[in-house]
């Protein structure tokens, strides 16, 4: 009955509800008021009590809503504006004067947090106490959570959660005055996979002074043995946490490349301002993220599905006039080319500085792109950047489909090979030239709009990824899709090694200097174009 | 030929006359500028640290109008000559040439970077200019023509340390010493390194890493700091990761999960303003060392909160809807009103006055403490706080100095500061 009770208790916490907590006072006051210690004492009073109802009012500490009022000694809690007080339940209006929050500095949150979790280990929901398994297995345990951990450990039924379960009572009792029991848990301890399992060992093999901190010696070999099994498994997380931060550079790389393989490597324009088509691909993802905040906050998480193809319109615009105004008349002359397109770049960056102020604008990722997903023990693989690596993936399909598979692509590829004869063929090249480079200028917007979730927007953006963009696909080959990803996913593998090995500064000099060797050496690229050319 | 010469006459009494009236337009505008105080402003509006100086430009222009209101200093009115040194170093140099030759300004509120103000300090002591500089900073430095309102490392980054490794703070054990690669951090983290050495910290249990400046892909240092931090005891991030790199770091560090209950973060170059474009609910608990919080309850505070946000609102200012105070913020004003108050006590804007006048004054800062700028070493006495980020983007102070403390700008834990004055002799020492 009374476990009903309890039950139904826990229950009341998880639904959204204002359930009242009937904790002894003195453990609240403790609590609420205590010093530091006085508090991770009290919290420790709240785990062996194994009172559901002290849960709630952690929970309420934890959300903030405990307030008190120091010299009156009263503790309340305070939610949407009305107050209840913590030890009588009674509802206390008008709010008293001097209300003060309980603050709460990181060593008494992490204690609450690993309390809550083990009382939460109890709970009738699955979901629930696999998270607090988990929390537990991660954060840490005390010694003074072993009698809570047996309980659950007995009644769990559910085999994922119950060997968790059992790693965690191994880590709460490393400490146990009884050696047999230590050997078991350092032995158990050898199947964890997580990061904390790890620094626990060690410290059972360091030394305090002259004495170990594990006395006994069989217990020190079997740690070291479990150590060794927990870090070769852990050093394949490693690995490809460091594969996957590649790849997502690499596709950074190719989506900022991608446009320029196009504008540059097919059509031979030295286009200096592709920086700031990237840019204002970012600014267009700005200016839709502003109307969903203002007209459809609703909405708001599905901005990117609007932002895409405004980020690519605004710079195809943008990119196209530019080539029907300027570079149009340049064509075959590299060097004007050159300069003109870093004048109109100076002169984009400057009239977005008037536009939208010289400072970094903010662009909020919409929820389901925070967090992350967490692949193995301690490697968390962020939202963005999956959601970049896929989009650079479509991006590149869609592109790849565009130039071997439509008319558009046809008369494109006809033109880069030979403009004089596909002119005779009735194609008329000056607006075939446009629409490549509206293309290409569309594709670096659309790079923008991939930066903006997980860099910084402002009129400098492009200035950064330039020298960036160039490198791959000179290195990738000009003229050549399939060079530039190659490219773009080889500079980011290594560019991330690199940085794991000797830090950012010099990965990003060791880079540069590899590719001055390498075209030195190679001028063609990786892959060069074989046939015929009208200006070869 | 007469006609020729009559001619050549005319045109040279024209040219007279334009210059003529060219020179009275310039004396002209001298008596008008007689009449008023010229105040330069140098702080990045564009670039990569705009992020953190934009504020200070506005803050101090505030200061200036309020100065203004009551009347200016002297019978004169102030005015700001505000220019945009773009983030870029040497720009530095020239404008603020520019601000002491050409504008002739009596004072100078600017830069934040170190390596901004170390790019200025020869122009400044070469003309006799007079700067004020309104951010923490690494120390070792002390100009008779520099006011550092910042704090020096013993008002930051020492008491930060010390409070990791308290049992309050977590007792922390192995360090990463997190920063942008230029002076300040550099200079911090060599500080610190000698300060931990001297707690029995090994250099085993430091890690030590640089990225430039706007960078903006942190996976590889978090899974660093999270392979470091499994390698052993308790581990703390100090982070003097400076300007908009920050915000791509800390989304990397809430998208990547690492909590500030296993390794906390304690930054020193991070306040409100920057933590504005990030989601902070991941980030509960992340630490940062300022002299002022814009949490900080004191009468002083509201009336400066007050001031600011009618201000944002009065000028339009982007972000007006949500003002947020900082650190550097409340040292820039602490700065301005206490030249103010040292213009009226010399009853002159001459530079070696005014620094004279400058000793000992003291201002009801916003952080609740009355701020003493030190007779002799041209900095502030100040409180330090250590604060927490909560769910909302401000800071709950956690931990506390019992009152201000002095400045050290030569720090004790470097062994060649042995014996250097904390005054300025009047050579540089940079």
């Amino acid at each position: 009955m009374t476990f009903l009770l309890r039950l139904t208790l826990i229950a009341a916490f998880i639904l959204p509800g204002f359930a009242f907590a009937v904790v002894p006072p003195a453990v609240i006051e403790k609590l609420a008021l205590g010093e530091g210690e006085d508090k991770i004492a009290a919290v420790a009073e709240v785990v062996t009590a194994a009172d559901p109802d002290g849960l709630v009012f952690l929970q309420a500490m934890m959300n903030g809503e405990v307030q008190v009022v120091a010299e009156k000694k009263q503790v309340l809690i305070v939610r949407d504006g009305k107050a209840v007080d913590a030890v009588s339940g009674a509802e206390v209006s008008p709010l008293p004067e001097g209300l003060e929050d309980v603050v709460l500095p990181n060593r008494v949150r992490g204690e609450i947090q690993s309390a809550m979790s083990a009382l939460k280990l109890v709970s009738p929901d699955r979901k629930t106490r696999h998270t607090a398994a988990k929390s537990l297995l991660e954060g840490g345990v005390d010694a003074g959570m072993l009698t809570i951990i047996s309980k659950a450990l007995e009644k769990e039924s559910d085999a994922e959660i119950k060997s968790m379960l059992v790693l965690v009572q191994a880590q709460a009792q490393l400490k146990s005055s009884d050696v047999a029991v230590r050997l078991a848990a350092v032995k158990a301890l050898g199947s964890s996979n997580s990061p904390s399992t790890k620094t626990l060992l060690i410290d059972l093999l360091q030394k305090n002074g002259d004495d170990f901190a594990e006395p006994d010696a069989n217990v020190r070999a079997q740690a070291q043995i479990s150590l060794e099994a927990v870090q070769s498994r852990l050093t394949w997380g490693d690995r490809a946490a460091q594969v996957f931060s590649g790849a997502s550079l690499g596709s950074i790389l190719l989506l900022a490349a991608l446009g320029l393989a196009i504008t540059y490597g097919l059509m031979g324009v030295i286009n200096m301002a592709h920086g700031e088509l990237i840019m204002i691909g970012a600014y267009a993802t700005y200016v839709v993220q502003n109307f969903f905040h203002q007209h459809l906050p609703d909405w708001f998480n599905w901005y990117p599905l609007l932002a895409v193809p405004a980020a690519f319109i605004a710079s195809a615009v943008v990119g196209m006039i530019l080539e029907r105004s300027v570079i149009r008349f340049l064509y075959g002359r590299p060097l004007e080319t050159l300069l003109a397109t870093w004048g109109i770049s100076l002169m984009l960056i400057q009239l977005v500085r008037t536009v939208f102020g010289a400072q970094n604008v903010q662009v909020e990722n919409p929820a389901w792109m925070s967090g992350g997903l967490e692949m193995f023990s301690g490697v968390v693989l962020p939202f963005s950047r999956i959601a970049i690596i896929g989009f650079s993936g479509v991006v590149l399909l869609l592109v790849w489909l565009a130039l071997t598979r439509t008319r558009l692509g046809l008369f494109v590829r006809g033109v880069t090979q030979n403009r004089a004869i596909a002119s005779c063929m009735g194609i008329n090249t000056a607006r075939i030239d446009t629409w490549c480079f509206g293309l290409g200028s569309g594709i670096a917007g659309l790079a923008g709009c991939a930066l903006s979730q997980i860099g910084n927007v402002g009129p400098d953006l492009g200035q950064s990824y330039i020298v960036d963009s160039f490198m791959v696909v000179v290195l990738g080959g000009v003229g050549q899709l399939a060079g530039t990803v190659y490219a773009a996913l080889g500079l980011g593998v290594v560019n991330k090694i690199l940085e794991g090995w000797a830090g950012a500064v010099i990965a990003k000099i060791i880079v540069l200097v590899f590719i001055i060797v390498f075209i030195q050496k190679r001028p063609q690229g990786l892959f060069a174009l074989k046939g015929r050319f009208a200006d070869a | 030929m007469s006609q020729r010469r009559t001619f050549i006459k005319r045109i040279s009494t024209l040219a007279g006359a334009i210059a003529l009236s060219g020179g009275l337009g310039l004396a002209s505008t001298s008596v008008l500028a007689q009449n008023t105080i010229k105040v330069g402003v140098l702080h990045s509006l564009s670039g990569t640290m705009a992020i953190s100086e934009t504020v200070l430009k506005d803050v101090t222009l505030m200061a200036i109008e309020e100065i203004n209101a009551k009347g200016g200093l002297l019978g004169k009115k102030l005015e700001p000559v505000v220019v945009d040194p773009a983030s870029n170093w040497p720009l530095f140099a020239e404008k603020g040439r520019q601000l002491l030759s050409q504008d002739k300004v009596a004072v100078t509120f600017g830069c934040w970077t170190s390596v901004s103000r170390k790019s200025v300090l020869p122009v400044y002591e070469e003309l006799n200019g007079l700067l004020f500089y309104p951010v923490q900073y690494e120390g070792e430095e002390l100009s008779k023509n520099v006011f550092y309102t910042g704090a020096a490392p013993n008002q930051q980054a020492i008491p930060a340390v010390e409070y990791l490794m308290s049992k309050d703070g977590g007792s922390a054990k192995r360090f990463v010493l997190l920063g942008t690669d230029y002076v300040y951090p550099r200079t911090t983290n060599k500080i610190l390194r000698a300060f931990l050495h001297s707690k029995g910290i090994t250099d085993a249990d430091i890690m030590e890493e640089y990225t430039p400046f706007g960078h903006s892909d942190y996976q590889t240092i978090i899974g660093k700091i999270k392979k470091f931090a499994g390698e052993g005891k308790k581990t703390a991030v100090v982070s003097t990761i400076n300007g908009d790199s920050n915000v791509p770091f800390y989304k990397e560090l809430g998208n990547q999960g690492l909590k500030a209950t296993d390794v906390p973060v304690v930054a020193f170059s991070v306040g409100e303003e920057e933590l504005r474009g990030v989601d902070t609910k991941p980030l509960v608990g992340h630490l940062a060392a300022w002299n002022y919080f814009m949490s900080i309850k004191s009468p002083a505070n509201d009336e400066f909160k007050k001031k600011w946000a009618a201000y944002a609102k009065k000028m339009k200012l982007p972000n007006a809807d949500k003002p947020l105070t900082n650190d550097p913020m409340e040292a820039a004003y602490i700065g301005i009103n206490m030249w103010a108050q040292a213009v009226t006590k010399a009853k002159t804007t001459d530079v070696d006055k005014v620094i004279a006048a400058m000793a000992g004054q003291t201002f009801k800062a916003p952080s609740g403490i009355v701020s003493t700028m030190d007779p002799k070493n041209h900095h502030l006495h100040k409180a330090v706080f250590i604060g927490e980020v909560k769910a909302d983007g401000q800071f709950n102070v956690v931990w506390k100095t019992p009152g201000p403390v002095k400045a050290m700008p030569w720090s004790p834990y470097i062994p060649e500061n042995k014996g250097k004055k904390d005054e300025p002799d009047g050579k540089t020492k940079i």
